[in-house]
């Protein structure tokens, strides 16, 4: 199946086509010429050591940071014109989660973009923001303060927020960074689930264990891009240490032999 | 009961001179809350502090300009523009510093409080030794002037506090999203910039219509006082807001009521104090997130954990 | 420009009081407390007016003590709020400075009939008229050397700085860089902060007679920042901030001489042009530090740009 898509894929065919994209904090290049694309309907891991840029890669696709140079495509258009169709998951530390507001009051924030300025919040807006608690398993905390969450329940929270976007396009960094199992599980159903409904993500991750359970297209970075592609034929141990500069040996057991569509 | 009497008359403001003092406090408390509510919400308190120190050479400049144009250098509407022109660009400067370089926002804060205000108190000086101007007026912005209020500074104040007032109403949803994640404010494409220029304006027009009325240290206060004491009360913004701008108002009553009543002490100063001490109640005594209630909490926690103990120590 | 003793008197003043507070800004610009400078230098007041009230003179030994106590209130009490309350820094530091200095309002209002004490005095300072109050003659060979008390004061607290930061410069480093780790070496930390915290009150207080508080803000704060951007590591850091402060002194004085005459004006603030040089100084190095400066920066993203 996969290689049908991959073979199929063309320009018009990619939800995410970064080309030559340079980014520098103050004067030193975080990443430079970083160039690869994500099919539609893929859910692809941006793997890479700490300092490799992912964040960066992912902010400026968004155009939360300035880019020195580079073009991004978002299905064949620029992000601001298709800004309705892409959702953002933050690092969960980038909030104040002390801030005065509810649960629901979080989720329905998803909304505001098509609620226009001016708008109050309305009855559609929280019952679809009831829902989107509803499908991350958290609806008995709508009312709850979020300085009373656990780290798992902020991860849902923001993910309900995303899902409230109605997008098609998903940019989540670092979801599964020290949060419990269960959340774990409960976000990557949710993901494949969004791709049942062919929808695109794009997932910062961390834990090169699970990359070939979890996801079928890779994204290798480290300042640039080292390799960008299905699961299977990009997510082998030489590329993965040449991404890591050579410095750890990998047990040979994370790299199946038959790659990782699950 | 004479003196009761006296407080009733103050209290209920009989006296038209007494009104016009009250209302004005009353009126720059209830503006001054929910601005300083963001602020202290977004960390970013002292923004007050930088911002009514940087409008002194504006004020000094504004002087100076209308007595090179032939003018006494009296005129109030100048000196405002003046002082919120250079206001407004000690915060563009602030930003500056701490979007560009790796210094943070504390020290860039302190850096344009004291050199704009070093550069308000060279323009001072370069006033008091002309030989036909006179800077007397301008010192009530450092100190404020609450008991001799005019007319005109009670209208210049209350139309700054409807226009700040009107922010939190209309703009709710855009600020409480642009204070909690503004990075996700601006991925919906809200212009996050702009919005975080229209606080800081806002913030600027309170701060420079509040600073006849009681100087520019204790302005600072009314921006952080009334905020910081709703936050014990209350989880939610909107009601947050709500208690700022009534603590703010409140505190602005009873201080300048009072000072009517002690025609010696620094209006602006009891003020703050009656400030001081509702923040005090409420770090106490706060529902929400008070002492009391918090030490009452962990009471409750610790009785309950006793209680699994028992149950595991009988089993 | 003419230069009498005079003006050689008010520059050693000023640099005095620069460097004495310079020093210790760069502890407080680390550990990301700049403005404790400010509020500290407001929060005095109330232990000012007391300490005037009590003994009816100015300079004495109870108005540092008066000063030093309010300083090492108004860090405990803003520790306190922000730790027990979950209120941010800046907050709590806003609370409690400012409701210090509305206190110190009432009690200066209340001591107005026993002492002149003026609160815009305590702003701006005196800095042209300390050379008038000499403390201090020596006669060395028929010529007589007046020492002003502001320079006998200030050079004492200066000592007093040089001294603190030397002794307990390597755990104050530490503290600086990582306090949850020198809290675990078994520092004591809290003591150090503390020690600092009175440090700062007692140099605002000695320098405000002299040169207002608005020049000990502007030298806790701008020298240090202006060091910051031009070198890394610490030792230089405090040494450059130490230069910058001194020079600003100088250039801000000569401002104070030459700038009124230029615009047609006859004289000004020495304080308020000490505390411009500073900020012009550190507009130098915010443009031209090689290592960060915005013009080293343009010039690499140019290149980059290639």
């Amino acid at each position: 199946m996969s290689e049908a898509i991959t073979s199929r894929s063309t320009d018009q065919e990619a939800a995410l086509k970064v080309q030559n994209l340079t980014v520098a904090y103050q004067s030193n290049p975080v990443v430079r010429g970083v160039d690869f694309s994500i099919p539609k309907g893929r859910l692809a891991a941006m793997v890479g050591p700490n300092g490799a840029g992912k964040s960066t890669v992912l902010k400026a696709c968004l155009e939360l940071l300035p880019r020195l140079s580079g073009d991004v495509r978002i299905h064949g258009d620029l992000f601001r014109k298709q800004r309705r169709r892409v959702a953002y998951v933050p690092q969960r530390e980038s909030v104040d989660w002390d801030f005065p507001v509810s649960v629901l009051d979080v989720v329905a924030m998803g909304a505001y973009g098509r609620l226009g300025w001016f708008r109050r919040v309305n009855r559609s807006v929280k019952a679809a923001a009831a829902e989107a608690l509803e499908r991350v398993g958290m609806s008995a905390y709508a009312d709850r303060q979020i300085s009373q969450l656990s780290g798992g329940q902020q991860q849902r929270t923001f993910l309900a927020r995303a899902l409230v976007q109605e997008a098609d396009l998903f940019f989540l960094d670092e979801p599964f960074a020290a949060v419990d199992v269960a959340t774990e599980q409960a976000v990557m159903e949710l993901l494949r689930d969004l791709r049942a409904r062919g929808a695109t993500c794009l997932v910062v991750h961390h834990d090169l264990a699970t990359v070939p359970q979890y996801f079928d297209w890779v994204v290798l970075l480290n300042e640039q891009v080292l390799a960008n592609g299905p699961t299977e034929s990009v997510f082998t141990a030489d590329k993965v240490s040449q991404t890591y500069g050579g410095k750890l040996v990998f047990s040979r057991k994370f790299f199946g032999s038959d790659g990782s569509d699950v | 009961m004479f003196e009761w009497q006296e407080l009733l008359e103050v209290l209920s403001l009989r006296d038209y001179n007494t009104r016009l003092v009250v209302s004005s406090a009353v009126l720059l408390g209830a503006a001054c809350g929910p601005m300083g509510a963001y602020l202290v919400l977004r960390r970013r308190s002292l923004m007050g502090d930088a911002l009514s120190h940087a409008t002194l050479p504006g004020v000094a400049l504004a002087f100076l300009a209308s007595v090179w144009l032939g003018g006494d250098g009296k005129s109030l509407p100048l000196l405002l523009c003046g002082a919120a022109l250079t206001g407004l660009l000690g915060c563009g400067v602030v930003q500056f510093i701490r979007d560009r370089t790796r210094i943070k926002d504390d020290a860039a804060m302190g850096i344009v409080l004291s050199v704009f205000f070093g550069l308000g108190v060279v323009l001072l000086g370069f006033i008091q030794s002309m030989p036909k101007g006179s800077a007397a007026g301008l010192e009530s912005f450092i100190y404020g002037k609450t008991a001799s209020m005019v007319q005109n500074d009670f209208f210049v104040l209350s139309g700054s506090a409807l226009v700040v007032l009107s922010a939190p109403v209309l703009l709710f949803k855009e600020l409480r999203l642009l204070c909690f994640d503004g990075e996700y404010a601006a991925v919906l494409g809200w212009p996050v910039k702009r919005l975080d220029a229209l606080l800081m304006l806002l913030l600027t027009v309170i701060v420079v219509a509040g600073l006849q009325a009681v100087g520019l240290v204790l302005i600072i206060a009314f921006l952080v006082i009334p905020g910081a004491s709703a936050r014990f009360w209350t989880e939610r913004l909107d009601q947050m807001l709500l208690l700022s701008a009534l603590f703010g108002a409140f505190s602005g009553w009873l201080g300048a009521a009072l000072s009517a009543l002690a025609p010696r002490l620094p209006p602006g100063a009891l003020i703050v104090l009656v400030a001081s001490v509702g923040f005090a109640l409420s770090f106490f005594f706060g529902r929400e997130r008070g002492l009391f209630i918090q030490f009452l909490r962990r009471r409750f926690l610790m009785q309950q954990g006793d209680a699994k103990d028992d149950l595991v120590c009988h089993r | 420009m003419i230069w009498y003793a005079i003006d050689s008197w008010i520059v050693v003043t000023g640099i005095f009081a620069a460097v004495a507070c310079a020093l210790l800004g760069n502890f407080l610009l680390l550990q990301r407390m700049s403005l404790m400078g400010d509020a500290i230098s407001h929060a005095v007041l109330p232990g000012l007016a007391i300490a005037y009230l009590l003994t009816h003179a100015r300079a004495s030994v109870v108005m540092f003590a008066g000063a030093a106590v309010a300083g090492l209130l108004t860090a405990l009490l803003t520790d306190t709020i922000s730790r027990l309350g979950k209120v941010d820094r800046g907050a709590s530091m806003g609370i409690v400075f400012t409701t210090f200095f509305a206190l110190g309002l009432l009690l200066i209002v209340q001591a107005a009939d026993h002492v002149d004490l003026d609160p815009g005095c305590v702003l701006y300072g005196a800095i042209e008229l300390t050379p008038l109050d000499v403390a201090w003659q020596v006669d060395l060979g028929g010529f007589l050397w007046e020492v002003p008390r502001a320079v006998l004061v200030l050079g004492g607290t200066l000592c007093l700085n040089i001294g603190f930061v030397i002794i307990f410069f390597k755990e104050l480093r530490l503290v600086a860089f990582d306090p949850e780790l020198a809290r675990t070496q078994g520092l004591p930390v809290a003591a150090l902060h503390r020690g600092l915290m009175a440090l700062v009150a007692v140099t605002a207080v000695a320098a405000f007679e002299a040169v207002g508080s608005i020049l000990v803000i502007a030298m806790l704060i701008v020298p240090p920042a202006g060091a910051f951007l031009l070198v890394r590591r610490l030792p230089a850091m405090i040494l450059v901030s130490v230069l910058l402060a001194a020079f600003s002194a100088v250039l801000g004085h000569a401002g104070a001489l030459v700038v009124p005459g230029w615009l047609g004006f006859t004289s000004t603030s020495t304080s308020g042009m000490m505390a411009v040089a500073a900020g012009f100084l550190f507009l130098l190095a915010l443009l031209f530090s090689p290592s960060n400066g915005l013009l080293a920066n343009w010039l690499h993203n140019r290149e980059g740009n290639r």
